[in-house]
């Protein structure tokens, strides 16, 4: 018996362990690619006076409320510190207290990953790559708030409305129903002066900041940001300075939504590894329950409950009858 | 499982005891928080950012405290999988606290979501996400639950058969009907009830994957699910013992000496934890970070020491033979396998950016309420049901018969 049930149980953990360790031996990342359609935005930091006209234009078009300085009592300015519910698109500065020279103005916004981990993380489906364009969306209609997606984002970009009784997530989506939708171009794109962000299909963006960079090569870092962190992103940026100094994070070239799915698909493929979890354990269960010695046991006790309940059944018809009477 | 209905009892004895105003007291102020959150927003109850989105209520209410939970799971496999009947007496109250567990689960849940009134996408196919492990971890926690609440229906049922005041004639009627039917097919419920873990608990661990650039690395690794699925094992048989020998001293019961045999499976489960956890490590070139001596690595170690020791202590038959030394090394698992998971969803968690997180006053008592409702239930159901293992000796010779 004992021996038995042993033998059992490490078929039990070797066909669990099979399930689970099935993520470890696939290895290879698919590549991500991005549609030769996908638009995007390109953003020249040397370029940038930090003007923040596109801070409030981006405010305008999206009707986004003002984030009123610390201590400003009349509210009188719309001065957010970071990105948060009220501002989708920020510009910020950078400045080394030892080296007057080295400066950058920056500006944050949704990066609409190739593979945004938003996307992938989000349960109903709140969170959509529009095909084609790449633009990376969000339907608070449908969304349930349980905020996966701001874990996910490498970036850190989607917000939450803390503050709110009925909150909703905010997050840049390029103007899709806005000012992309009436101008045909996201809203900070259009009020640039100097052209520090434009806008177009990234592949020309791509270009674009690769012969800038040819043509001024002390000018720029070498990187160009977003062409390859994670996999990809559809908006780009050149600077000057470090792209850590600008409060970027330094991320790996593979897409950790990626390497999720990749490990929830093995494990769920065709739910073939649960149902045959099912059906191992269903089998082991019912040949158990019929070992010998129990089924005697069994018949015994289910014949005491049924003439139990037989007996009581009765009862009830006698007693029901004798209410009739 | 058919007839074993002799292995259980009534733990009669009165419901409205001064442990029961402490835990209503508990209760009611969680749920007058709960109530404040509706109308004020998370934010005016909280200290959850955008760079920690998740606190406490996911990280005890959900990732830890449905693993506390895992005593029906862990339970159902050694009685059903491995063949030990002589456990089977202690199943009923491991599902009872397995139902309280995950109900404490979906109801923090619905608190912690801020779009609660669209909840019901989950039900909408041309909503669902397949590529998200959220998707998994929601739609099979609500399975669970379900499954949960058909596991303790038995004892229910019962209840209603063997009354001996006909109080609901009606109930006494349709539970006569209903539990030979339910009696038949459980067997197949109960199976489900160890599929649906081994597929969320997993998954609660894969859920961090995605976050691989904020998640440190001595706790983000591919792994994560089977990690995690092994960790809920331990923990759920140390549920176990702890949840028994609670109520041994709560209700004045004798203790079970099942569970001190439960305990030496033990060893043997957080043995193939630390290997796992340790192989991965070392493969991932983290070792040397994960005894740095930083902040990360005391954390790492806490987690390490307190699974170490309760495991050392289980693995000698003269500790295993003292209760208390079981109950110790008991808490001593679930607080280090807990510990893994807080680890794993705030303390090694760090987004980019100047972002901090402690739980706020209000969130945690909304928790403490939502686990004192939990206990709560707990207690008033195994004094109305027949739910605890029935004592050997009393009306014993039926249990000597079974086996």
């Amino acid at each position: 018996m004992m021996k038995k049930t042993r033998r059992d149980f490490l078929k039990t953990a070797a066909a669990g362990g099979a399930l689970m360790l099935a993520p470890l031996s696939v290895q290879a990342q698919q590549e991500i690619k991005a549609d030769d359609e996908a638009v995007g935005m390109f953003y020249d930091s040397t370029l940038c006076v930090g003007c923040k006209a596109c801070v409030s234009k981006c405010k305008a078009v999206n009707d986004m409320a003002a984030a009123p300085m610390p201590g400003d009592s009349d509210r009188l300015w719309d001065a957010p510190e970071d990105l948060d519910y009220r501002t989708r698109n920020i510009i910020k500065l950078y400045k080394n207290e030892e080296d007057v020279n080295d400066h950058a103005y920056v500006k944050h916004q949704c990066m609409h990953c190739i593979k945004p981990a938003c996307v992938s993380a989000c349960p109903v489906s709140a969170m959509v790559k529009e095909e084609g364009t790449g633009i990376v969306f969000y339907d608070k209609n449908i969304c349930i708030g349980c905020r996966y997606c701001q874990v996910a984002c490498p970036f850190n970009i989607p917000k939450f409305e803390w503050p709110e009784t009925f909150p909703k997530i905010v997050k840049c989506d390029l103007c899709k129903f806005t000012n992309l939708k009436l101008k045909n171009i996201p809203a900070c794109c259009e009020v640039c002066p100097t052209n520090a962000v434009i806008y177009g299909k990234r592949k020309d963006l791509l270009a674009e900041a690769k012969r800038r960079q040819a043509a001024n090569p002390g000018k720029y870092q070498k990187a160009i940001y977003g062409e390859f962190e994670v996999g990809g992103t559809n908006v780009i940026y050149l600077a000057g300075t470090s792209f850590e100094n600008l409060g970027f994070p330094k991320l790996d070239h593979e897409s950790a939504a990626l390497m999720s799915e990749h490990v929830q698909h093995t494990v769920y493929k065709g739910f073939i590894a649960p149902v045959a979890l099912y059906g191992f354990l269903a089998f082991i269960a019912l040949k158990n329950r019929k070992s010998a010695d129990q089924v005697a046991h069994e018949h015994e006790v289910e014949h005491e409950l049924e003439v139990e309940i037989q007996h009581e059944l009765e009862k009830e018809k006698e007693e029901k009858k004798e209410g009739k009477h | 499982m058919a007839g074993n209905h002799n292995d259980y009892q009534v733990h009669k004895a009165k419901i409205l005891t001064p442990a029961f105003y402490v835990l209503l007291f508990f209760t009611l102020l969680g749920f007058m928080l709960i109530a404040y959150r509706f109308v004020m927003g998370i934010g005016a109850v909280s200290n959850l950012s955008d760079g920690y989105p998740w606190g406490i209520w996911i990280a005890y209410d959900v990732a830890t405290s449905t693993a506390f939970a895992c005593g029906g799971y862990a339970m159902a496999l050694v009685i059903y999988i491995m063949n030990r009947m002589k456990y089977h007496p202690l199943i009923r109250s491991a599902l009872v606290t397995s139902m309280f567990g995950y109900m404490l689960a979906g109801m923090s849940v619905m608190v912690d979501v801020g779009r609660y009134w669209n909840a019901y996408s989950f039900f909408m196919p041309s909503r669902w996400q397949p590529n998200s492990v959220m998707f998994e971890v929601a739609v099979c926690i609500m399975a669970y639950n379900v499954v949960l609440i058909i596991e303790v229906m038995p004892a229910i049922l019962e209840r209603f058969i063997h009354m001996k005041e006909n109080k609901f004639p009606k109930l006494k009627h349709y539970a006569m009907i209903i539990y030979p039917k339910l009696d038949k097919v459980l067997i197949f419920i109960v199976i489900l009830g160890i599929t649906l873990p081994s597929m969320h608990q997993s998954s609660l661990g894969s859920m961090l994957i995605i976050a691989k650039s904020k998640l440190n690395p001595i706790w983000h690794t591919q792994i994560l699910p089977l990690l995690f699925i092994i960790n809920a094992l331990y923990i759920g048989y140390a549920t176990v013992i702890f949840e028994s020998f609670a109520s041994s001293m709560a209700f004045k019961r004798p203790f079970e000496k099942e569970v001190q045999q439960l305990s030496r499976i033990i060893p043997y489960v957080t043995g193939i934890w630390l290997s796992v956890r340790f192989i991965d490590l070392y493969i991932r070139g983290q070792l040397s970070a994960a005894f740095a001596g930083d902040y990360y690595s005391w954390m790492f170690l806490a987690e390490l020491l307190l699974i170490l020791t309760g495991t050392y202590i289980l693995m000698w038959k003269q500790y295993r033979q003292s209760p208390r030394m079981v109950f110790i090394a008991a808490m001593l698992l679930m607080i280090g396998g807990g510990w893994y998971r807080f680890n794993v969803y705030i303390i090694g968690f760090k987004p980019h950016g100047n972002w901090s997180y402690f739980p706020s006053l209000p969130e945690f008592f909304i928790t403490v309420g939502l686990v004192a409702f939990e206990i709560l239930g707990y207690m008033v159901l195994i004094k109305l049901f027949p739910i605890m293992p029935k004592v050997h000796g009393e009306h014993g010779s039926d249990a000597a018969k079974a086996h």
